[in-house]
């Protein structure tokens, strides 16, 4: 059995060596002495010749199980001096991960945009088409269709920059929801839309006023359109824009182009309804008007009232804008003071 | 209009705290904008009797008075008003107490008299100047009627009141009189309105031989009744008048002039008051102003009348406006005897107009453009006319005189239940809907139980179509009470347009690159406008009647607006900016009269497009930067056409050696370049470059149709070559003849760098490419690139004259 001692002891002195060893060169060195052609259990192996046959296999199966476990020795030892070598060269590579990084310019969308565009995703979530129409207007779609004949005392409620007698700047959007009407074809379905833009008023710009603006209008019209369902909406809108927490109230209000007519509040989302600098100390802050068609705009486009009605409404990106973020003078919108701006870095 | 709280009780019962009803107010009819309670704040403010006044001793206009306050001892105020007196019942704030914008009042000496509060004006306390009668205007206010000495003043003149402002929408006129509130409340409390039939005593006299009068143009005055008063006393109004006038916001005068006002306030009808004595003919003709007129109202002002306003006149001259205002020759004085007082309905646009034309509105005028109740005017006569008996001691000429006579009807609109529900998505019963009406004071008749025939009186004029009525059962029902659904309709997709699509995409594109949207005005200077033109035919747009000169005419350009907010930001030391602006141009064809209104998107970049820091230096905006932004954005639009720059020296606002028109295959499409530096220091700005591009233009081009290519499976070949070339040759010169001679396989040209200077002949350049050749079936060989660069340089030696380097 004296083979089988020297193979023990070989594998007893290999491993010791191979624990000891520091670096992959070495490791290779003992690799080949202990393995090798010319290396001990080799020579062992040679040995067995001599042995008898009942023996030999039992001594072959131990050697090679002796060269199993050195070899796996070396391999995982080689591994391990790997992973020093490596994590050496990752400890030299450390940078200050507190530099500033390469600065990439990305541009900001407008205030205003970013409100009409989170606007106009959730009406085109509900089925609405966004429709555009002309900043320059005839006094016709502008007045006329929405009920408001020439010498209508409302028309002093819009003061009007006129181009001619019969064109002008749109003072608001709704000449957009006259143009739509007209056109549209109730066999395909209901009137589903909202009119963003820009708009013009004879106002001196200060703090509260612009003599350019902007408007979102919003119409519905079809055979059942419901005063329940201008409230439903608008609560949609009031908690999509002002936070999902929020209430509508709805109080009576004059417009000529719709009957009954309503101005909207939405709880204070500043104070919650408690009453605050923000809202007057209400609880309520005026966001929009809005109603039902009043039957004469259903008629000048060329509708039945009779058959068909709908809703309306109307509300002021800017007034929106300057609620949400706090803005204090409208006029911040259209000097783009690019430190106002840059502000307004995520769209949500 | 200013509700007095009290007042409104004479016509209901009414127990609601005054914040309570104001708020239910506005919930449900007309917005009230705030209360008034004209006693609040003020403490320690009562009923003094001067006993005794006289001149202080160190003072030429003081006062040293002693006056009963209802204590044992009387107290000594000094006091500066020139129309105190002894005898005289006062305001005192006595020691420690309170008076208007807080103010407190202490025990101190004036000049070394000791004074013990201060008698006060009626403004000490809170009044308006505006409502204070003249008598007292500039010294303290002196109690006309009884009163007990030491009792607190407020109840005495009325402050114990609260006074609701109503901010009236234009078709609620029916409560710019207290009738009209009193039913608007009423209703919502289920209140009937009281009110007293005025009882007129006449005397003998016939009106009919005192006095003539005709109405000309009938068509404006539908209505138009005079009555006449003999035997006028003038003299102030008793207090409880003076107090409804002025918590109205209106000044007392006299009586005579105060019934007209209280009327008013009562009715919402206006009335006037001539002095019958002025009159040269003793008679009324309404009539159609004469060209160039003159007439001096009430206020002094004299005025050059035109054919479009109505006048009242005696026949001869005119003695004021149809229900505007007054003339001053025949107004009422202290010396009036006889009155003929008018009460008329004018036609509301004509009124409204000549309140234009003369920049005259007054309580009347509003009155009569918002419109009143045609029910009520001969009551609203008769009210004034009994109330000057009673006040002015007068006697009322038999009868009333009638220009033209009126009858006002009930307005009839026939409704159902069934569509009321249906419009406002509710359930309500016949019945609840029926109580609403008459609330109102609408006569109700049901025809079924369904079929509604509503009558409306002539004070809710507003009234007239079912809408009406459907808001009427909204607002009482109360818009709290409402559901809240949506609507339930036939499906149609939501979806943006092609153009809203193209235009979000490039605001996106856009700020990827690095620019920040700004929205400049679309009116502006005459200079403004026409600049940076996009083709030297565009017409501009005026205003009829700007403001400003600064937004007078319709932009153009995008690029002024732009170059506006450059210099904004660099007066504030903002050097470094990168904007871009999407809006609309409003250009125009010498014909047309309104503008096509063309999507425009124009960039601005000036100053550093990269700071310096640790690991870049700093980078300056240059043409190169703002054209790698344009071609991105074009390029991506793979359209049939390639894009292509064309160097411009013509555009005037544009540096002439760094501009190029953009063009997609022959499509003109918009430029870019250098801002002239004589543009840019007349906008006060740095070296700036721009960009415009006409999207409505590129919308209408087509793009080649995407078909994906899978990624190539052999390798591609890379050869640089290095060309120097005289000067003025082209980088497109050369990658055009490059492109043609490339062969089948060039795929991508890259050039690499551009040198001129040091090592090259004076007068040329080098320039160097990178080519890329790829084959998607087969590797390349040597010989095949070969082939194709021999080709390509001796073209390029033949063409341009290239040296290779
Ligand atoms: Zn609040």
């Amino acid at each position: 059995m004296s083979l089988k001692n020297d193979l023990d002891n070989l594998k007893q002195k290999g491993l010791a060596q191979i624990q000891e060893v520091d670096s992959t060169k070495v490791l290779n060195d003992i690799r080949v002495s202990l393995l090798g052609k010319k290396g001990p259990i080799t020579n062992v192996l040679r040995g067995m010749k001599d042995l008898s046959a009942e023996e030999r296999p039992k001594v072959g199966a131990f050697a090679n199980e002796v060269r199993d476990t050195l070899t796996e020795a070396i391999e995982a030892k080689k591994d391990e001096l790997q992973a020093q070598v490596l994590n050496k060269k990752l400890q030299e590579e450390t940078i200050d991960v507190t530099l500033p990084g390469r600065p990439v310019s990305v541009g900001t969308s407008h205030v205003l945009s970013q409100v009409m565009d989170n606007i106009e995703e959730l009406f085109i979530g509900m089925g609405y088409q966004v429709v555009d129409g002309p900043e320059v207007e005839e006094d016709h779609y502008n007045f006329e269709m929405m009920n408001m004949p020439k010498d209508h005392p409302a028309r002093d409620m819009q003061d009007t920059f006129y181009i001619t007698q019969n064109v002008l700047m749109r003072t608001h959007t709704s000449p957009v929801q006259a143009r739509t009407l007209e056109k549209h074809d109730f066999s395909k379905g209901p009137l589903k839309m909202i009119s963003p833009g820009r708009v013009y008023r004879r106002d001196t710009d200060d703090a509260t006023h612009s003599h350019q603006f902007h408007q979102i209008e919003g119409l519905v019209v079809d055979k059942h359109i419901t005063m329940a369902d201008l409230k439903g909406t608008l609560e949609v809108l009031a908690r999509h824009f002002f936070g999902e927490d929020r209430e509508i109230r709805l109080r009576p209000s004059y417009f000529p182009f719709t009957e009954p007519s309503v101005e909207v509040d939405v709880s204070c989302f500043n104070c919650n309804g408690e009453g605050c600098a923000v809202c007057k100390h209400t609880g309520w802050i005026e966001v929009l008007g809005a109603g039902m068609v009043h039957p004469n705009v259903i008629k000048n486009a060329g509708v039945d009232p009779e058959v068909y009605g709908g809703f309306a409404f109307g509300l002021g990106p800017d007034r929106f804008a300057m609620l949400k973020y706090g803005i204090d003078d409208i006029r911040q919108f259209y000097l783009n003071d690019i430190r106002f701006l840059h502000q307004f870095k995520v769209e949500d | 209009m200013k509700i007095s709280y009290q007042w409104l009780q004479d016509y209901i019962k009414l127990t609601e705290d005054p914040d309570v009803l104001a708020d239910k107010v506005s919930r449900t009819g007309i917005e009230v904008a705030g209360v008034d309670y004209p006693s609040r704040g003020l403490k320690k403010i009562v009923v003094g009797h001067i006993n005794q006044v006289e001149p202080h001793p160190d003072s030429d206009h003081l006062h040293i008075c002693q006056v009963d306050v209802g204590e044992a001892e009387a107290y000594q105020i000094v006091c500066g008003a020139p129309n105190v007196a002894a005898g005289q019942d006062v305001i005192v704030a006595l020691p420690n107490s309170r008076i208007a914008d807080n103010v407190k009042i202490k025990k101190s000496k004036m000049r070394g008299v000791v004074s013990q509060g201060m008698i006060c004006a009626l403004q000490e306390i809170g009044f308006s100047d505006s409502v204070v009668p003249k008598d007292y205007a500039n010294g303290i206010y002196v109690f006309t009627e009884p009163v007990t000495v030491g009792e607190p003043v407020f109840k005495y003149l009325g402050m114990d009141d609260a006074i609701l402002d109503f901010d009236i929408t234009p078709n609620r006129a029916d409560t710019l009189g207290m009738h009209g509130t009193a039913w608007e409340v009423g209703a919502m409390y289920n209140e009937k309105p009281q009110f007293k039939k005025p009882v007129v005593t006449e005397s003998q006299t016939p009106a009919r031989d005192l006095l003539k009068v005709t109405v000309e143009n009938k068509a404006k005055v539908p209505a138009y009744y005079l009555r006449v008063v003999e035997n006028i006393k003038i003299k102030p109004s008793p207090m409880w008048l003076q107090i409804r006038l002025w918590h109205a916001g209106v000044r007392p005068i006299n009586n005579v002039v105060d019934i007209t006002n209280y009327i008013m306030l009562t009715y919402g009808q206006p009335l006037h008051a001539f002095d019958y004595d002025k009159l040269g003919p003793k008679q009324i003709v309404v009539r159609n102003a004469k060209a160039d007129e003159p007439l001096t109202t009430l206020d002094g002002v004299e005025r050059t009348l035109t054919t479009e306003d109505l006048v009242i006149t005696d026949g001869v001259a005119p003695l004021g406006f149809a229900g505007v205002m007054g003339g001053l020759d025949s107004e009422i004085t202290d010396t009036t005897k006889t009155v003929v007082l008018e009460s008329a309905l004018f036609n509301g646009t004509s009124i409204r107009k000549t309140a234009q034309r003369h920049n005259l509105r007054t309580d009347a005028s509003t009155r009569f453009e918002k419109g009143i109740d045609n029910a009520s005017i001969q009551e609203a006569l008769e009210a004034a006319a009994s109330l000057l008996t009673e006040l002015a001691d007068a006697q009322v000429a038999k009868g009333i005189l009638v220009g033209n006579d009126y009858v006002a009807e009930d307005t009839v609109v026939a409704i159902k239940v069934s569509r009321i529900n249906h419009v406002l998505g509710t359930t309500l019963s016949t019945d609840t809907i029926t109580d609403i009406f008459e609330r109102l004071g609408f006569g109700v008749k049901l025809e079924t139980d369904d079929q509604l025939m509503v009558s409306v009186p002539p004070r809710r004029w507003d009234i007239s179509i079912q809408a009406d009525l459907i808001e009427e059962v909204a607002r009482m029902y109360g818009y709290d009470n409402l559901p809240s659904t949506l609507p339930v309709v036939a499906m149609n997709p939501g979806k943006f347009n092609p153009q809203q699509q193209f235009i979000r995409r490039a605001k996106q594109m856009m700020q990827a690159s690095g620019l920040s949207e700004v929205i400049s005005y679309g009116l502006t200077t005459e200079t403004k406008a026409t600049q940076f033109l996009m083709t030297q035919n565009d017409v501009l747009t005026k205003l009829d009647w700007p403001m400003t000169v600064d937004h007078a005419y319709l932009r153009l350009n995008l690029i002024s607006g732009l170059l506006n907010d450059v210099a904004y930001n660099i007066a504030r030391n903002q050097t470094d900016l990168a904007i871009y602006e999407q809006g609309r141009a409003f250009t125009k064809t010498e014909a047309a009269i309104r503008p096509d209104e063309r999507e425009y998107l124009a960039g601005a970049v000036t100053g550093l497009v990269k700071q310096a820091n640790w690991l870049q230096t700093k980078q300056a905006a240059d043409f190169y930067y703002l054209k790698g932004i344009v071609d991105q954005f074009l390029t991506a639009h793979n359209y049939t056409g390639a894009v292509t720059y064309v160097p411009n020296e013509k555009r005037p606002e544009m540096h002439p050696g760094r501009t190029a028109d953009i063009y997609v295959g022959t499509q003109f499409v918009g430029f870019i370049g250098q801002v002239h530096p004589a543009i840019a220091k007349a906008y006060d700005i740095n070296e700036t470059y721009v960009f415009q591009l006409d999207l409505t233009t590129l919308l209408t081009l087509t793009s080649e149709r995407l078909i994906s290519q899978s990624a190539p499976k052999y390798p591609a070949v890379t050869r640089d070559i290095a060309l120097l070339l005289e000067k003025d040759v082209s980088n497109e010169q050369v990658v055009t003849i490059i492109q043609r001679r490339g062969g089948q396989y060039l795929q991508n040209i890259q050039l690499f760098d551009v040198y001129q200077g040091k090592n090259i002949k004076l007068g040329h350049k080098s320039l160097a490419y990178s080519l890329t050749f790829q084959n998607s079936e087969a590797t390349l060989t040597e010989d095949a690139i070969n082939e194709q660069m021999a080709k390509i340089v001796d073209h390029l030696k033949a063409e341009v004259h290239a040296e290779i380097r």
